[in-house]
């Protein structure tokens, strides 16, 4: 392979077919001195399911962080680029990581509830901003959508730990849509749990979907095909020495699947590396 | 057995059963270790009974009204040690809220991305150098430096507060407060690196789950991390209430060794333990009785904060984490 023409690869950008709610255009992500991610534009379309999948060190995390500042927690951290959210761009000075999280929520690879009660996890969200009306029934509303209420409706009192792996991360999900965010980013959020829950989680995205705008990070190609509408593929430049992310093709489903445009796609999707 | 996997072993593994020796060693680290917490609990026990068979004559004697008597007068052979235990909850308590509200700030402090790792390291180090100031030092300082230091501001707080029962008398020399300001600094080195270790054990995906939220900075510790580090946190403070109940030297120095009840900080007081080493060397057989009495009394009373503290301990980490 030729190394500098390697380096120069960058995708054809995807045309959106809706309203775009995010625009990210990366420019270039460090940690450090180290080049993460690089020439990669994302856009995620208002009220459907946009994937990330790639090989491991592809950036499609980092990338899925970028979209609300969660990468801002670590210090090294340098994002070149844009991310346009409503025509602002949350990268602008002037704006403060703590909106843009309260407006774009997370939900992660571990689950992570609180050491506090169900109830109490689920509340926070609402109590966070302040929310005025009827904390009981957002509560409810948010178990109930996330395929908890059953499980969790006799014992709201008991510590979110105290659930099962599964149950924790619809927990964390409940938490998460409770103030009904306009975005819900999920990175990997099923990769800790069993084929069960997995499929619970996914019925709930697709439903999810309904309401808000969803961008997914999966290593699972199958949870792709089964959920996202429009899926966009990184793979990792290591020709340079380094270890670089950048966005291969990104596109519908059903064709970066079927009739994928890129070769490197084409290996990947038919499992020749990952 | 091991012959029969051997025996059945035909791909060439070179896998095999520990030896003889390592089962030896396995065998003798376990019993070290059992005779170690044995001993311990041996050690305490006999502790207890040494103290309890020399107070005996004393119980026998005084019975309850030792721990309600207010007096302890040698040639009356009047001997009760209220104010002794007032004296002793009273500034360990005073030393819990002042040395547990810094403690715990400056374990936020160093755990919360304030200042960078190293420097982190840097502080931690120097509180921890607190711990291992002898305690003779610290009254020392707190005769030559503390008191002359709290003199002036005791003396405003008196005259125009006065009538407030924490300020009722004025600070003569030593008292409350300067013993229960060192008291504090003394217990903030086991508060601070305890609560610390308790921060720290706070996963990374907590600190991400809080962030992404959309906390700001103050939200996130306050009602994340400290929640998530509370039983530690706790373990912290029992510890240091353990140690600020124990303590001798310095407050022998410095809180006046004064026979009563006050709520004043500035008056003059006196706790069991400096009781103990203020009275013993010139005590003769039936005080020694008395005062093996007292340290039973003080045993008492540290057995039961710490029981009371695992109490709730458990009780949050139940509450909160959800174990059984």
């Amino acid at each position: 392979m030729n190394a500098t023409a390697e380096a120069l690869f960058v995708a054809e950008p995807y045309q959106p077919t809706d309203d775009v709610v995010i625009d990210c255009q990366v420019d270039k992500i460090f940690y450090g001195d180290f080049l993460a991610v690089r020439d990669s534009t994302v856009p995620i379309e208002k009220k459907k399911i946009t994937g990330f999948i790639g090989p491991s060190g592809c950036g499609k995390s980092t990338v899925l962080r970028s979209l609300n500042r969660m990468n801002d927690l670590i210090s090294v951290f340098r994002f070149q680029g844009s991310v346009m959210y409503h025509g602002q761009d949350i990268y602008a000075k002037k704006v403060d990581p703590v909106v843009v999280r309260r407006y774009i929520g997370m939900v992660f690879q571990q689950p992570n509830p609180f050491s506090m009660s169900i109830f109490d996890n689920v509340a926070f969200g609402l109590r966070l901003n302040r929310y005025k009306g009827d904390i009981e029934e957002r509560v409810e509303r948010a178990l109930q959508r996330a395929a908890l209420w059953k499980e969790v409706k006799d014992k709201l009192k008991n510590s979110g730990l105290s659930l099962s792996g599964g149950q924790q991360q619809r927990l964390c999900i409940a938490r998460a849509i409770a103030t009904e965010p306009d975005v819900l980013l999920m990175d990997e959020p099923c990769s800790a749990l069993d084929p069960i829950a997995t499929r619970q989680v996914e019925e709930l995205m697709l439903e999810l979907k309904e309401n808000y705008t969803l961008a997914l990070v999966t290593h699972n190609m199958q949870q792709a095909t089964r959920v996202a509408d429009t899926t966009a593929f990184f793979s990792v430049d290591i020709s340079q020495g380094g270890r670089t992310g950048y966005l291969v093709e990104m596109g519908p489903t059903r064709q970066v699947f079927e009739d994928p445009r890129e070769q490197l796609t084409k290996e990947y999707i038919s499992g020749e590396f990952s | 057995m091991e012959k029969l996997f051997q025996a059945a072993n035909t791909s060439g593994s070179i896998s095999g059963p520990p030896s003889a020796r390592e089962y030896f060693n396995d065998r003798l680290f376990r019993s070290i270790a059992l005779t170690s917490a044995f001993l311990i609990i041996v050690l305490v026990a006999y502790i207890l009974w040494e103290i309890g068979r020399e107070a005996m004559p004393a119980i026998g004697e005084y019975g309850l009204g030792f721990v309600t008597g207010t007096t302890w007068n040698v040639s009356k052979g009047e001997f009760g040690v209220l104010p002794e235990i007032w004296g002793t909850l009273y500034s360990s308590l005073l030393a819990l809220l002042i040395g547990g509200v810094f403690g715990i700030a400056i374990a936020i402090f160093l755990t919360q991305d304030f200042i960078n790792h190293r420097l982190a390291t840097v502080f931690r180090t120097v509180i921890e150098m607190l711990a291992a100031i002898p305690s003779v030092v610290f009254g020392l300082w707190g005769i030559y430096v503390l008191i002359p230091l709290l003199k002036p501001g005791a003396e405003w707080l008196h005259d125009s507060l006065g009538w407030f029962p924490l300020f009722g008398t004025n600070l003569s020399g030593p008292g409350m407060a300067p013993a229960a300001l060192v008291l504090a600094i003394m217990i903030l080195p086991t508060v601070a690196a305890i609560s610390v270790d308790a921060f720290r054990r706070i996963p990374y995906k907590v600190k991400e789950a809080a962030y992404g939220m959309g906390t700001t900075r103050w939200e996130a510790i306050l009602k994340v991390m400290l929640p998530t580090a509370s039983s530690g946190v706790l373990a912290a403070l029992v510890l240091g209430f353990g140690r600020a109940l124990g303590e001798t030297m310095a407050l022998a120095m410095l809180i006046g060794n004064a026979n009563q009840i006050s709520l004043s900080l500035f008056s003059p007081a006196n706790t069991l333990a400096s009781l103990l080493a203020s009275n013993f060397p010139e005590a003769g057989r039936i005080e020694v009785q008395a005062l093996m009495y007292a340290a039973l009394v003080l045993l008492a009373i540290t057995f039961l904060v710490n029981v009371a503290g695992l109490a709730v301990q458990q009780y949050t980490i139940r509450k909160f984490e959800g174990k059984k």
